[in-house]
C-alpha cells in the first residue's frame, strides 16, 4: 500500500528544504543492505524451487512417471529415513538459533558452540543425503529409469548446494569477525545466516513433502494448477 | 554479504593506486561498467559479423562456398543468443546499471563492491566459454536462439554434441553473474539513495534499470531449471523434455517427456527478457529525450507507472510466443488478451515521448538524433508486435520473416538506437572529452536509415509467407523471383550498415584522446551524475560530502528560474519554495 | 529540420511501400478468410497511428527546433490529455482483439464432419495417413517404429489394418470438405504450413496437436515446415493438391493399406540373378561399376534405394530430362524388369553381392572435404554407411567420378526437379551448398577413405 502511495506522489510540486531527505538515512547501513540482498535471495531461491515443483507436477502427468511412494516397493512409502535427514537439518537450524541469540547476548562462547553444532549437523545431513542417494542407487532407482526418481536427485542435490552455499558465508562471517577481533559484530550478519538455514529448512520440508506424496496427491496437486 | 563497502566512509576511501587493481581488479563500479561494456561491445561485433555472413548467404545463395547448411543454422543462433543476452542484457545492466546507478542516486558505489566485480568476472568467463564452443569438434550449436529439445541434442542438428552443452552452461554461468550484479543494483537502489533522494525523484534510467533487474531475478531462474533439466537429459539421458522418439532411424531410450514443457520454461524467462533489455532503454530515452528537447519529461508519473505495470504483465504474456506451438488452442484466449493489454502502457509511453518534444526547445544533437530516431523505430516495431500479438494474426505471420523483422524491429535496432544515444550522452562523463559531431551524425544517419531499408521490405517476405531459418528458399511456387532481388537489397543495407559501425568505433576511440575536453555539464543536465565534482568522476564519485537532493530529475525550463534548468542538488529558494506550496494547495 | 523532413518522407515511403509491393499474401485457398478481414482491420488501425504519431513527431521537431530566444513550456503532466489517449488507446486494442478472439474460437472448434487425416512429420520428409474405409485411425507407438512400419502401426490393432498410408510428400485433399489434420512427429518439433491455407501448427513428439481448414480451390500449394528441425530443415517440403472429390477418390484408391503393405512376398534372390544378367552387361557382373561406360557401382547399394530409383526411371521421374544423356540411356533398361516383383527379385540379389572398393579418380583433399561433409553426414551417416529411416543412400564405396556427376546433376536441376521426387529435390537444395569443382573434388576424395 505504501509502495501505491509513493508512486501517487507528485515530485515536481515538492521542492524542498530538506524536510522529507531527512527521513532517509545518509550512512548506508551495511547490515541493512544486507538484509535486503537476503530477502531478495530468498525470493529468487523461492521462485528456482517453484519453477522445479511446477514442473514437476507437469510431468507427472504423463504416463510413464511413478511416484516414489504409494506402493510398499516405492522407497519412499517408509519415510523413516526421510524423517532422520530432516532430524538432522532441523538440528542444524535449531544450533544456529542458540547462537545467534547467545551472540545477541553477547555470550561468545555459546555462539561458538552454536555455530559449530549447525555447521556439524549441516554436514551430516548433507552427507545423509549421499548415503540416501547411494540407498536408492542399491535399490535400483537410477536418475534416469523413471523422471520421478531425475526429480529426487535433481530438487536434492540443487537443496545441497544451497547449504554448501550458506556454509561458505557463514565461513565468511566467522573468519571476519575473528581476524577483527570485534565479536559484539557477530550478531547482526549471523540473524542473516540464521534466517538463511531456517529458509533451507523450510525448503526441504517443501521438498520432503513433494517427493513422499503418494501418486492421488501429486495428481491432485497437478489437477489443481490445471495439468 | 559481509565485505564492508566504500560506499560511505570517505575517510577510509583509499584510491586504488596500481594498475591492476585500478583497471583490472577493480571494484569502482564505473570501471566494472566500462568492463562490462567493452566485453559486451566486442561480443556484439562478433554476432554483428555472424550477422553480415547470414545475410551473405539469404541475398546471394548459391555463392559462398564456406556457408553450409551446418555453419548457417550455427551463425543463426550464435548470433541471437550474443544480441539478446550477452549484448544487450550485459550492456544495459551491466554498463549502464553499473555506471549510472550509483551516480544517479548519489551514492559512492554498490553496496557491495567486491561482489559487483565477481559478477563481471563471472560475467566474462560465460562469455569465453560461449566463445569456446566455436573451437570444439562440431562447433557451436545451431538449434536457434530458442534451443527447443528434442532436436536442439539430438543428432541432425549442428552442435548437438559440445556446442549444446557449452552453451547451456555458458549460459548457467551468466545466470549466476546475473543474479551478484542484479542483487547490487536492486540493493543499492533500495539503500544507497542519497538525503532527499525519494523513489519518485529517481531519473527514469533509475527506473527503468531497477525494474528491468527486478524482472531479470525473477525471471533468469526460469532459464536456469530449463538449461539444468535439458542438460541432464543430454548427459544422463533424464527424459525430463525428451519424449519416446526415433531419431534419424534409430530409437533412443527417452520416454514420456513434454518438449512443449521447455518451451514454458524458456518462454516464462523469455519474454520477460524482452523487457529487461526494454526497460532500461526506455529509462535512458526518456532522460535523453528530457536533457536535449529541454523540459521535463511529460507525464513522469505515467512514465513510472508504465514501466512497472509493463513489468508486472511481463511475466503473464508468455505463451503468446506459443501459440501454434502445439499447446492446447484454449490458451490463446487468455494470452491474446493480456498481449494487447501490454499495448496501451506501451502506447502510453511512446505519446509521452512525443508530448516532450511539443511546445521543447529540441537541441537535434547526436544522442537526441538517436532517441528520436528510437521513437520512430520503436513505433514501428511495437506496431507490428500488435499483429503477432492477436492469435489469430499470428498463424498465417508465425515463424515467417514477418516476425524476424519485427523483433529485429522492436527488440534489437530500438534498443540499440537507445544504447548508441546513451552512449554519445554519457561519453562526456565518462571520458571528460566529447565526441566527433560529424562522425556521429553520419553514424546516426547510415544506422537509422540502413536499418529501416534492412526491416521494412523485411516485413513484406513475412506476409507472403517466407518462413525464416531457411538456408535456401529453394524453388517454390508461391515466391516471385522478385523476393530474391529484394533479399539481395536487403543484404546490401545490412552490410553497409555493420560497415558504418566503424564510425562509431573510430569516434570512440579516437575521441578518447584527441576530443575537445568537455565542460562539467555539458547538456546543461539537472540529473546528479553531472553534478560531480570532477569529470570523469573519481574512485567515490562524490567529495567529502555526499550531494543533498531537493527536486525531481525535470526541472528544465521552470518559469521564473534563471537558467533553463536547476540541477537536483540545488537548494529551493525562498520564492521558489512559497511558490511550489501555493501550486501544491491549489 | 533535416530530420523532420526525413521523418515524413519515411512515413510516406512506408506507405507508399505498401501500395506498390508486389509482396503480400498469397491467394487464399481455404476458408479462413476472416483471417484476412482480421489482418485488414489491424493493419489499418496501426497503420494510422504509425502515420498520425510520426507525423506529429515531425511536426513537434521542426516546430519546436531549438531558439535561444524562446524557452520551452513548463507542464508536468495532464491528467485529462492522458486519460484520453488512455481511452482511444483501449478503444483501437479492443477493436483489434475482438475479431481476433472471435475468429480464433472458429479455431479452436473443428466442425463435427471434418475428415480425419494425419500427417507424419520425420527429419526431413511427410508422409500421412487416412483411417480407411472403418473411419478410424489405427493406434500407434513410436516404440513399434522401424524399417518395415515406418508409422509405428501397433500390430494388434484391427482399427489400423485399412489404413491408407502415403509413404510421399504429396498429400491429395477433397475440395470444399473441412479436414482436421492430426499432427503427429516421430523425431523433433515441425511445423505443417501451407501459406495460402493461413494456418499451421506445430507436431510435437509424443503428443497430437491438430488444425483444420476447407480447402477452397483446386490446385497444388507448397507444404513447408515452419519449426526448425535441423540441418535440412529448408529442405522439408511438401504438397497439398486440392483434387475434385472423383479425383480425390480415385487417387485415395491408388495408396496402399497397411494390411496389403504387409502382404507383399520379399525378393527372391536366385530369380534376380538371371533378370540381372542385362544389367550386368553395363554394370559389372558383380555389380561393381564400369567408368567407361559410365556405369556405376550397384554392388553396396541398399534395395530400398534401387528399387526407387528404378521406379524412378521406370515412371519418368528421372531419365527424362534432356541433358541427362545417361539417365536417358538407363530409363529403357529399367523398363525391361516387367513388373515390381522382378524389381524386388534384383534387388534382392544385389543385396547378396559384397560391396565393391573403387579406386579413386579425382585429385581432392580428403582433409578439406571432411568439413564439407558434415552436413551430408547428417543423412547419409557418419560413415556415409546410409539410412534407410531418412531414404539417404549409402555413399562409401560408390565411384566417384559418378557422384561428382549426380552432385552436378542435382545443382543443376537435371536430376530431382520433378515434382514427384521426394528426396531428389532435397538433394537439389542440399547439392547446391558446393559452390566449386574443388570442393566437390575434396568431399568425394574424403568420400573415398571411409
Amino acid at each position: 500500500m505504501k509502495f501505491f502511495e509513493t508512486l501517487g506522489q507528485k515530485p515536481w510540486l515538492t521542492p524542498d528544504t530538506g524536510g522529507t531527505a531527512a527521513a532517509i538515512p545518509l550512512e548506508t547501513d551495511q547490515l541493512a543492505a544486507a538484509r535486503i540482498a537476503l530477502r531478495f535471495v530468498m525470493t529468487i531461491v523461492s521462485v528456482l524451487f517453484f519453477l522445479f515443483i511446477i514442473t514437476f507436477l507437469s510431468r507427472s502427468q504423463y504416463p510413464d512417471f511413478q511416484a516414489l511412494a504409494g506402493a510398499p516397493w516405492q522407497p519412499f512409502t517408509d519415510t523413516s529415513r526421510l524423517w532422520i535427514n530432516t532430524g538432522f537439518l532441523a538440528l542444524s537450524s535449531a544450533a544456529m538459533q542458540f547462537g545467534l541469540i547467545s551472540a545477541q547476548r553477547n555470550a561468545l562462547r555459546g555462539a561458538i558452540t552454536g555455530i559449530s553444532a549447525a555447521v556439524f549437523f549441516t554436514l551430516l545431513f548433507l552427507l545423509a543425503q549421499l548415503y540416501l542417494w547411494q540407498y536408492l542407487q542399491a535399490l535400483g532407482f537410477y536418475v534416469g529409469t523413471n523422471p520421478a526418481n531425475s526429480y529426487f536427485y535433481l530438487l536434492t542435490a540443487v537443496h545441497g548446494l544451497h547449504l554448501l552455499g550458506g556454509l561458505v558465508v557463514l565461513a565468511n562471517v566467522v573468519f571476519r569477525v575473528w581476524y577483527d577481533e570485534r565479536p559484539d559484530t557477530l550478531a547482526g550478519p549471523l540473524q542473516l545466516c540464521t534466517t538463511y538455514w531456517h529458509f533451507l529448512l523450510v525448503v526441504w520440508l517443501v521438498l520432503f513433502a513433494l517427493l513422499s506424496s503418494k501418486p492421488e496427491t501429486i495428481n491432485t496437486l497437478a489437477a489443481l494448477c490445471g495439468f | 554479504m559481509q565485505h564492508v563497502a566504500i560506499a560511505d566512509q570517505p575517510d577510509e576511501l583509499h584510491d586504488p593506486d596500481t594498475f591492476i587493481t585500478k583497471y583490472i581488479w577493480s571494484q569502482d563500479h564505473k570501471v566494472i561498467a566500462i568492463q562490462y561494456g567493452l566485453t559486451a561491445i566486442f561480443v556484439g561485433l562478433v554476432a554483428l559479423v555472424l550477422s553480415g555472413l547470414m545475410r551473405l548467404q539469404l541475398g546471394f545463395p548459391d555463392t559462398f562456398d564456406f556457408i553450409d547448411p551446418n555453419a548457417y543454422l550455427q551463425f543463426v543462433t550464435m548470433h541471437g543468443m550474443i544480441m539478446v543476452i550477452y549484448l544487450l542484457t550485459a550492456l544495459l545492466l551491466g554498463g549502464f546499471g553499473n555506471y549510472l546507478i550509483p551516480l544517479m542516486i548519489g551514492a559512492r558505489d554498490m553496496v557491495f563492491p567486491y561482489m559487483n566485480m565477481l559478477s563481471y568476472w563471472t560475467y566474462l568467463l560465460s562469455v569465453i566459454v560461449l566463445l569456446a564452443s566455436f573451437f570444439v569438434p562440431g562447433g557451436p550449436t545451431g538449434a536457434g536462439w530458442t534451443l527447443y529439445p528434442p532436436q536442439a541434442i539430438l543428432q541432425g542438428t549442428p552442435g548437438y554434441d559440445w556446442g549444446i552443452i557449452l552453451m547451456l552452461a555458458s549460459l548457467a554461468i551468466f545466470i549466476v553473474a546475473f543474479t551478484m550484479g542484479g542483487l547490487n543494483y536492486v540493493t543499492t537502489v533500495l539503500q544507497a539513495r542519497t538525503r532527499g533522494m525519494t523513489l519518485m525523484r529517481m531519473p527514469l534510467t533509475i527506473w527503468g534499470i531497477f525494474t528491468a533487474t527486478v524482472l531479470g531475478l525473477l525471471a533468469f531462474p526460469a532459464l536456469l531449471v530449463s538449461a539444468i533439466m535439458m542438460m541432464l537429459d543430454k548427459v544422463i539421458g533424464t527424459s525430463f523434455f525428451m519424449p519416446a522418439l526415433v531419431s534419424l532411424g534409430e530409437n533412443l531410450d527417452y520416454t514420456g517427456g513434454s518438449p512443449v514443457l521447455f518451451q514454458h520454461l524458456f518462454w516464462f524467462f523469455g519474454h520477460p527478457e524482452v523487457y529487461i533489455v526494454a526497460l532500461p532503454a526506455f529509462g535512458m530515452v526518456s532522460d535523453v529525450l528530457a536533457t536535449h528537447a529541454r523540459k521535463n519529461i511529460f507525464g513522469y508519473r505515467m512514465m513510472v507507472w508504465a514501466i512497472v505495470a509493463i513489468g508486472g504483465l511481463s511475466f503473464i504474456v508468455w505463451a503468446h510466443h506459443m501459440y501454434v506451438s502445439g499447446m492446447h488452442p484454449a490458451f490463446g484466449f487468455f494470452f491474446a488478451t493480456t498481449t494487447l493489454i501490454i499495448a496501451v502502457p506501451t502506447a502510453l509511453k511512446v505519446y509521452n515521448w512525443v508530448l516532450t518534444l511539443w511546445q521543447g526547445n529540441i537541441h537535434l544533437t547526436v544522442p537526441m538524433l538517436f532517441a528520436i530516431g528510437f521513437i520512430f523505430t520503436f513505433t514501428h516495431g511495437g506496431l507490428t508486435g500488435l499483429f503477432l500479438g492477436n492469435v489469430t494474426i499470428d498463424l498465417p505471420l508465425s515463424d515467417t520473416y514477418f516476425v524476424v523483422a519485427h523483433f529485429h524491429m522492436v527488440m534489437g535496432v530500438s534498443p540499440i538506437m537507445v544504447l548508441f544515444a546513451a552512449i554519445y550522452h554519457w561519453y562526456p562523463l565518462m571520458t571528460g572529452r566529447m565526441f566527433n559531431e560529424t562522425l556521429g551524425k553520419l553514424h546516426f544517419w547510415f544506422t537509422f536509415l540502413g536499418t529501416y531499408a534492412i526491416y521494412l521490405p523485411m516485413h513484406y517476405l513475412g506476409f507472403l509467407g517466407v518462413p525464416r531459418r531457411y538456408f535456401a528458399m529453394g524453388s517454390t511456387d508461391f515466391i516471385p523471383e522478385s523476393a530474391v532481388s529484394l533479399n539481395a537489397s536487403i543484404t546490401v543495407s545490412a552490410l553497409i550498415v555493420g560497415v558504418s559501425q566503424l564510425f562509431f568505433l573510430y569516434n570512440v576511440f579516437w575521441s578518447m584522446r584527441h576530443g575537445k575536453k568537455a565542460e562539467p555539464n555539458p547538456w546543461h543536465a539537472t540529473s546528479l551524475e553531472w553534478q560531480t565534482p570532477d569529470v570523469p568522476p573519481h574512485h567515490g564519485n562524490w567529495g567529502p560530502e555526499l550531494p543533498t537532493v531537493y527536486r525531481w530529475a525535470y526541472d528544465y525550463s521552470v518559469p521564473g528560474a534563471p537558467e533553463d534548468y536547476i540541477p537536483q542538488n540545488h537548494p529551493v529558494s525562498a520564492e521558489e519554495g512559497t511558490a511550489g506550496e501555493e501550486e501544491a494547495h491549489a | 529540420m533535416k530530420l523532420a523532413i526525413v521523418l515524413v518522407l519515411l512515413v510516406i515511403g512506408s506507405v507508399l511501400f505498401h501500395f506498390l509491393s508486389p509482396w503480400w499474401f498469397t491467394p487464399l485457398a481455404s476458408n479462413w478468410d476472416t483471417i484476412d478481414t482480421t489482418i485488414d482491420v489491424t493493419f489499418w488501425i496501426t497503420g494510422a497511428v504509425f502515420i498520425a504519431v510520426n507525423l506529429f513527431m515531425a511536426y513537434a521537431v521542426y516546430r519546436y527546433r531549438h531558439n535561444p530566444k524562446r524557452r520551452a513550456h513548463y507542464e508536468p503532466e495532464n491528467k485529462k490529455l492522458e486519460w484520453w489517449l488512455t481511452i482511444i488507446t483501449t478503444v483501437g486494442v479492443v477493436a483489434m482483439l475482438a475479431p481476433g478472439l472471435v475468429v480464433w474460437a472458429d479455431f479452436v472448434k473443428v466442425p463435427e464432419d471434418a475428415d480425419q487425416v494425419e500427417v507424419l512429420g520425420e527429419q526431413w520428409q511427410w508422409s500421412y495417413r487416412f483411417p480407411g474405409e472403418d473411419g478410424k485411425l489405427g493406434a500407434v507407438d513410436a516404440r513399434w517404429i522401424g524399417p518395415d512400419n515406418p508409422f509405428g502401426m501397433a500390430p494388434d490393432d484391427p482399427a489400423g489394418a485399412d489404413d491408407v498410408l502415403v509413404r510421399s510428400n504429396e498429400l491429395h485433399l477433397p475440395l470444399d470438405r473441412p479436414v482436421k489434420l492430426l499432427l503427429r512427429s516421430r523425431d523433433v518439433l515441425h511445423d505443417f504450413a501451407v501459406p495460402q491455407f493461413r494456418v499451421k501448427m506445430d507436431l510435437v513428439p509424443g503428443h497430437v496437436s491438430y488444425v483444420w481448414f476447407t480447402p477452397t480451390r483446386t490446385g497444388k500449394f507448397d507444404v513447408l515446415c515452419m519449426e526448425l528441425c535441423g540441418i535440412a530443415h529448408y529442405a522439408m517440403r511438401g504438397y497439398v493438391v486440392v483434387d475434385s472429390n472423383e479425383d480425390f477418390q480415385s487417387w485415395l484408391g491408388e495408396q496402399p493399406t497397411w494390411s496389403e503393405i504387409q502382404g507383399i512376398p520379399p525378393g527372391d534372390a536366385v530369380a534376380g540373378q538371371g533378370q540381372y544378367a542385362t544389367c550386368a552387361a553395363c554394370h559389372g557382373a558383380q555389380g561393381e561399376g564400369n567408368e567407361a561406360l559410365n556405369a556405376p557401382a550397384l554392388a553396396g547399394l541398399p534395395d530400398w534405394y534401387i528399387a526407387r530409383q528404378l521406379a524412378h526411371y521406370r515412371s519418368g521421374i528421372r531419365g527424362a530430362h534432356p541433358e541427362d544423356t545417361y539417365g536417358q540411356q538407363m530409363a529403357p533398361m529399367a523398363n525391361m524388369l516387367p513388373d515390381e516383383q522382378s524389381v524386388r527379385n534384383v534387388t534382392a540379389y544385389l543385396d547378396s553381392l559384397p560391396a565393391a572398393a573403387p579406386a579413386s579418380t579425382l585429385p581432392g583433399n580428403p582433409k578439406a572435404g571432411a568439413s564439407h561433409y558434415t552436413t551430408c553426414g547428417a543423412c547419409h551417416g557418419a560413415q556415409a554407411q546410409g539410412n534407410y529411416a531418412l531414404q539417404a543412400p549409402r555413399l562409401a564405396g560408390q565411384q566417384d567420378w559418378y557422384l561428382k556427376r549426380q552432385l552436378d546433376n542435382f545443382r543443376q536441376g537435371i536430376r530431382g526437379s520433378d515434382q514427384r521426387d521426394n528426396y531428389g529435390h532435397q538433394m537439389v537444395l542440399m547439392a547446391r551448398a558446393l559452390q566449386d569443382e574443388q570442393s566437390v573434388n575434396d568431399l568425394l576424395a574424403y568420400l573415398n577413405t571411409l
